[in-house]
C-alpha cells in the first residue's frame, strides 16, 4: 500500500491543473478524427520538458487515458473511430446514435472505460513492484534481450508483415546508433551536420507519428469539412448508471480481457476492443443484437480499450518494455526527464513513479466527469475541420520539435524522418516497431557493451549471452514472438474474412 | 511488372541500398569497439532487407497499397510548404512569420470553403491569427522558447 503515501503530490495545485488540461485536452484531442493518441502524446512531450518530472508524467498520462477514451466519441456520432482502440465502439455505438441515442451511447462509454481504466490502473499499482522485484535478477545480458524482445514483439505484432514490422524494428535499431559513440568517442553513420548530435528522441517521436498523420491529411485534398453527424439529445446519467450495472457481464468481460492484453507487450488497444467484443458478444444471450446498436458492444469494447492502459505500464515501468505504441512514447518521455525504467525504478525515483500512477486513478475519474458533461456538445468537437488540424500539427510540430533542444536540426530531422515513415507507412511499415527501436537501440547497446566487458572477463561472449536459463528463456521468447506473427501472417488471409476485421478497415 | 510491384520495388530497393550501406560501414569502419553493436544490428537489418526486397520483386509483398497518384498530386503543395518552411523560411523569416504564413498557406490550400469569396478568406486569417496568438502565448510567453528571429519574430 505504499502508493498511498504518495496521494498527497496528486492534489497540489499545479499537479491538479495538469491533470485537468491533460484530461481535457485528451478528451478533446481523442475525439477529433485523424488525431491519434500517439500523436497527441508525442506533441505533448515538449510541453513536459519546462516542468518537473512528476508533473511532466502527470500531463502525458492523463493524455495517455483520456485521448483513448475521447476517440469514442467519433467512433458513435461519426462511425470514424477517433483511435483504433475505439474500432469495436464504433460497431454498436454509432447505430444507437442514428436512432438518437448518441447520449445514452457515450454516457455507458465512459462510464465503461473509467470502470475499466480504474481497475487496469489498480493491476498497476499492485504488479509493477512485484515484477519490479523480480526484474532484479536480470544482468545485463538478461536486459539486452529483453530490450531486443521488445523490438520483436512490437514489431512483429503491430505490423500486417512481420518482415516489415521487423524491418521496422531495425531500421529503428540502426537510427538509434547514429551520433558519437559514448564509449570510444567515435563518430558513427553522420552523414550529414544535423545528425552529429544523434537523432534526439522527441523531435523524431513527433517526426514518426505528427508528420504522415499530416501528410494523409494533405492526401485528401479540398475536402468538404462538413460530416454527417448525428443530433445527441440529452439522456439521463442515472439512467446510463444503472444500464451499466445492469450490463455486469460485459463490463467485466471487457475489463478481464483489456487488462490481460494490456500486460502483453506491444498487443494494445485495437486488439483488446475487438477481442472483447467478440467475447461479450459469445457470451451474451442476446447475441443477434450486436451491431444492431447494441449498449453492451459499446461497454465491452470501452472498458477493454480502457483497462488496457494501466496494464500496459508493467512491463514499460519493469523492463522498458511498453505494451503500446502510446506507451513507447509515454517511454521518451520518461527517458528525456532522466527517469530510466527498470527494476530500480521504485527505489530510485518513487515518488515521481508514485505520483504519476496516482495520477492515472484520480485522472479515471476526471475523464468520466468531463466526458460525461461534455458529451452534449461533443459532435462539435468531433466536426473539427481537417485543413485546420492539418496546419495546426504542422505548427505544434515545428515548435514541439525545435523547442527541446533549440535546434534547427532536430526540425529538420522530424521533418525528414516524418515524410519517410509516411512513405513506409503506405508500404505496409509501422512506426511503433521503429519508434522502439530507436529508443530501447540505446539500451540494449548499453546492456551489449557491459555485458561484453562482463563476457571477456569470464567465459566469451557465446556463454554470457546464450547460455543460463533466463537467457534461454528470453531467447525462446524473442524466437516466438517472430514464430508467432509469422503464423499470424500465414492466416491472416481468412482471418481477413471475418466480419470484424472487416469492420477494422 | 505490374504497378504495384514497381511501387513496392523501389522502396525495397532503397531500403537495401541503406542496409547493405550501414553493413559495410559497420565491418569497416575504425574503432571496431564502436561499431560492435551497429555490427549485430546490422547483419539483421540487411538480412531482412534482402528479403523484403526478394518478396517485392516477387510480386509477394501484398501488405500497403503504395502512394496513390491522386494523393500525391494533393499533399504536394501541402509538402512544399513544409519543406520551404523547415529548410528555409523559419530561420530565414522568424518562427512566428514563417509558421504564421504556413499556417494560412496550407489551411487556404486545403479549405473546402471557395477561394473567391472575401467572408472565407477573412475567416481564414481571422483563425489563423487566433491560433497563433495560442502558439505565441505558449512557447514565447509561457514556456519562453527563444525560437530563431530571421528578419522578423
Amino acid at each position: 500500500m505504499e502508493f498511498l503515501g504518495y496521494f498527497g503530490g496528486v492534489f497540489e495545485p499545479i499537479a491538479l491543473m495538469l491533470l485537468f488540461a491533460g484530461t481535457v485536452g485528451g478528451l478533446i484531442l481523442g475525439a477529433t478524427p485523424g488525431l491519434s493518441p500517439t500523436m497527441a502524446v508525442a506533441l505533448l512531450i515538449p510541453f513536459t520538458f519546462h516542468l518537473s518530472p512528476t508533473q511532466g508524467l502527470i500531463l502525458l498520462g492523463a493524455a495517455y487515458t483520456s485521448t483513448v477514451a475521447g476517440g469514442a466519441v467519433s467512433a458513435i456520432l461519426l462511425k470514424i473511430p477517433g483511435a483504433p482502440a475505439n474500432i469495436a465502439t464504433a460497431l454498436d455505438g454509432n447505430e444507437m446514435a442514428k436512432r438518437g441515442e448518441g447520449a445514452r451511447a457515450l454516457h455507458l462509454s465512459f462510464l465503461a472505460s473509467g470502470v475499466g481504466g480504474v481497475i487496469g490502473v489498480l493491476l498497476l499499482i499492485f504488479l509493477t513492484p512485484v515484477l519490479a522485484q523480480w526484474a532484479l535478477k536480470f544482468g545485463p545480458s538478461h536486459l539486452f534481450w529483453i530490450a531486443i524482445l521488445g523490438v520483436t514483439v512490437i514489431g512483429s505484432l503491430d505490423s500486417k508483415s512481420f518482415v516489415k514490422g521487423l524491418l521496422s524494428g531495425c531500421i529503428g535499431l540502426w537510427l538509434s546508433t547514429i551520433g558519437t559513440d559514448d564509449i570510444m568517442g567515435a563518430d558513427r553513420f553522420i552523414f550529414v551536420d544535423a545528425l552529429s548530435g544523434g537523432i534526439t528522441i522527441i523531435p523524431a517521436l513527433i517526426g514518426l507519428f505528427a508528420i504522415p498523420q499530416v501528410l494523409d491529411m494533405f492526401a485528401k485534398g479540398r475536402v468538404s469539412a462538413v460530416i454527417d453527424t448525428v443530433h445527441v439529445p440529452r439522456y439521463k446519467f442515472l439512467d446510463s448508471l444503472k444500464e451499466l450495472i445492469r450490463s455486469f457481464r460485459a463490463l467485466s468481460i471487457g475489463t478481464v480481457i483489456g487488462s490481460i492484453i494490456g500486460l502483453i507487450p506491444g498487443v494494445g488497444g485495437q486488439i483488446a476492443g475487438l477481442v472483447a467484443y467478440d467475447q461479450a458478444r459469445n457470451f451474451s444471450p442476446q447475441k443477434d443484437k450486436f451491431g444492431t446498436g447494441h449498449s453492451e458492444g459499446v461497454i465491452a469494447a470501452e472498458s477493454a480499450n480502457n483497462a488496457m492502459v494501466g496494464p500496459s505500464l508493467v512491463p514499460l515501468l519493469t523492463l522498458s518494455i511498453p505494451g503500446s505504441p502510446t506507451a513507447a512514447v509515454l517511454l521518451g518521455g520518461l527517458l528525456i526527464h532522466g527517469i530510466f525504467p527498470g527494476s530500480d525504478i521504485f527505489d530510485k525515483h518513487p515518488e515521481v513513479v508514485w505520483t504519476f500512477i496516482n495520477s492515472m486513478l484520480l485522472g479515471q475519474i476526471l475523464m468520466v466527469i468531463f466526458g460525461i458533461y461534455t458529451a452534449a456538445w461533443a459532435a462539435r468537437i468531433a466536426k473539427a475541420p481537417i485543413p485546420i488540424l492539418a496546419a495546426g500539427v504542422l505548427v505544434l510540430a515545428l515548435f514541439g520539435s525545435y523547442s527541446v533542444g533549440q535546434s534547427m536540426g532536430d526540425v529538420q530531422i522530424m521533418l525528414v524522418l516524418g515524410i519517410g515513415m509516411y512513405i513506409l507507412e503506405k508500404f505496409g511499415f509501422s512506426a511503433a516497431p521503429l519508434v522502439l527501436g530507436l529508443i530501447l537501440g540505446p539500451i540494449a547497446g548499453d546492456y551489449f557493451n557491459n555485458g561484453s566487458m562482463i563476457a571477456a572477463a569470464q567465459d566469451g561472449p557465446w556463454v554470457y549471452f546464450f547460455t543460463g536459463p533466463l537467457n534461454i528463456v528470453l531467447i525462446v521468447m524473442v524466437v516466438a514472438s517472430i514464430a508467432y506473427s509469422f503464423w499470424t501472417n500465414m492466416l491472416r488471409a481468412s482471418f481477413a474474412k471475418s466480419p470484424l476485421e472487416g469492420a477494422s478497415k | 511488372m505490374t504497378n504495384s510491384r514497381i511501387q513496392h520495388v523501389i522502396p525495397g530497393a532503397l531500403i537495401l541500398a541503406i542496409a547493405l550501406l550501414v553493413t559495410y560501414l559497420s565491418f569497416t569502419e575504425e574503432p571496431a569497439e564502436a561499431f560492435l553493436f551497429p555490427r549485430i544490428i546490422s547483419v539483421a537489418f540487411v538480412g531482412l532487407a534482402i528479403w523484403n526486397f526478394i518478396r517485392a520483386a516477387g510480386g509477394m509483398a501484398k501488405v500497403g497499397r503504395g502512394v496513390a497518384l491522386q494523393d500525391a498530386k494533393n499533399l504536394l503543395p501541402g509538402l512544399i510548404v513544409m519543406l520551404i518552411l523547415v529548410f528555409w523560411a523559419a530561420k530565414a523569416l522568424g518562427f512566428y512569420v514563417s509558421a504564421t504564413i504556413a499556417f494560412f498557406t496550407v489551411y487556404s490550400i486545403y479549405d473546402p470553403a471557395p477561394h473567391s469569396s472575401a467572408k472565407d478568406w477573412i475567416k481564414r486569417a481571422v483563425i489563423t491569427a487566433v491560433f497563433m496568438a495560442v502558439i505565441y502565448s505558449l512557447f514565447a510567453l509561457l514556456l519562453k522558447v527563444q525560437t530563431p528571429r530571421g528578419m522578423f519574430i
